[in-house]
């Protein structure tokens, strides 16, 4: 009925409870007004904060209200990435179709917070280092990223069968994993000339609780609209794949899908 | 060994491959993934004159000078120290809003037989401490932070308890008197 196998009966865990498509649709189509909900009140309050309230930087006046954007964005981008692998590793080893589905739904949205990463980056670049863009480790490794996003859409859509996709585009997303610590670490490894992290580091965070909270309140927005995003396109993945097999089992059968037009 | 078993023993090696190989490639390619050499780097290295290369520090307080070339153009001196060695560096044009002294940069250019740095390029580098104008004026003025050198430890000023009193003894609650 699903147009996918249902899980085996009696070995109900909690990885195929959740992971059978019809409860999955009946679960994220509760969740996903609150999410939505949730993740766009989170973000305007957040920006609003962050771009008209909060305090100016002591150094950067004004310009650094472009991090309540971009900071937010490239955590998206980092942790969609980490999503996209956690959804591929699932779908190459237990092979379950719903896994394959999200992390089809997932590239495009990491694609896109990356690129708002980068260009606002550029943009605070320009005023603040005396440079829209270098080839640093932070930089470079952030571009890796993009490209690992637009190389898992491309390879995603690259078959005539979309579920043959799966699997070359699930191990690109796992070979790209080494990239996140990468990106993360870079600042901290080598020289560069994007600054070590504020935020997550050992002792107190140093960005001022003024700057800092609504930081944290965008961020948690943002969080919430890359979820609700998610779980939007997955949904629609799995609606695709229903209308894909009933189309296949209507050409299989004409004779009988001719009845049920009729009927 | 079921199917499932067997696969995720075939993923969690190929992982482990692969995070090695990502790790020696790093670290061998390590000198060519920095963006700059400090100047304690660059006396260790025997760098050519005429090479180009970046390096990065702080511009040393009290080091920079300016003067104008006939041509009205921007002349300016600066060193770039990292605490243990300093390198005098020399551009002409315009710098970036962020460049002063005790800040980061990062100067492109090359080495001249003197031993002094040429730059083509001076890009600023800022540290990770973000604070309000009150906050670092309040810093500085008792002292906790020295004009042109590196802001003063985040515990010192920054808490989530805005009534707690700080180590510094400048917490948020006393900026806004």
């Amino acid at each position: 009925m699903d147009g996918t196998p249902a899980p085996i009966p009696g070995r109900g865990n909690a990885l195929h409870r959740f992971a059978n498509p019809g409860r999955f649709m009946r679960f994220s189509g509760a969740v996903l007004p609150w999410l939505a909900l949730a993740g766009l009140s989170l973000s305007v309050i957040g920006l609003g904060w962050g771009l008209v309230l909060a305090p100016r930087d002591w150094q950067q006046g004004d310009t650094v209200r472009i991090m309540f954007i971009h900071v937010p964005a490239a955590w998206m981008a980092m942790g969609g990435y980490v999503g996209l692998a956690i959804a591929s590793f699932v779908g190459l080893v237990w092979r379950h179709p719903l896994a394959d589905i999200s992390a089809r739904g997932i590239a495009p949205i990491g694609a896109v917070f990356t690129a708002i990463c980068l260009i606002t980056g550029s943009l605070w670049g320009k005023p603040m280092w005396g440079t829209w863009w270098v080839w640093d480790a932070r930089l470079t490794s952030v571009l890796v990223l993009f490209f690992l996003y637009l190389g898992h859409i491309a390879l995603s859509n690259a078959f005539d069968d979309i579920e043959r996709a799966a699997r070359p585009a699930a191990i690109l997303a796992l070979i790209g994993a080494v990239n996140v610590p990468i990106i993360k670490f870079s600042v901290d490894w080598w020289n560069t000339l994007h600054q070590p992290a504020s935020v997550t580091r050992i002792g107190a965070p140093g960005i001022h609780v003024d700057i800092l909270q609504p930081l944290l309140v965008t961020a948690m927005g943002f969080l919430f609209v890359f979820a609700a995003l998610a779980l939007l396109r997955t949904r629609a993945g799995i609606l695709e794949r229903r209308a894909r097999a009933l189309m296949a089992a209507r050409a299989a059968e004409p004779a009988a899908a001719a009845a049920t037009v009729t009927a | 060994m079921t199917r499932k078993r067997r696969r995720l023993w075939i993923v969690m090696l190929c992982a482990l491959g692969l995070g090695t190989a990502t790790a020696l490639t790093l670290t061998a390619f390590e000198d060519n993934l920095v963006f700059f050499h400090s100047p304690s780097d660059l006396a260790a290295k025997q760098i050519p004159p005429g090479r180009n290369i970046r390096i990065g520090g702080l511009v040393e307080t009290g080091s920079v000078d300016r003067a104008t070339t006939g041509d009205g153009q921007l002349q300016i001196g600066f060193r770039v120290s990292d605490g243990a060695a300093s390198l005098r560096v020399t551009y002409t044009g315009i710098l970036p809003d962020l460049f002063r002294e005790g800040q980061g940069v990062v100067a492109e250019g090359a080495l001249t037989p003197e031993g002094t740095f040429r730059a083509r390029q001076v890009l600023a580098r800022h540290d990770e401490t973000y604070m309000p104008p009150e906050v670092a004026d309040a810093l500085k003025r008792s002292g906790h932070w020295q004009p042109g050198e590196p802001p003063p430890p985040a515990r010192d000023w920054n808490t989530l308890r805005p009534n707690a009193a700080t180590p510094a003894g400048a917490g948020t609650a006393r900026m806004t008197n």
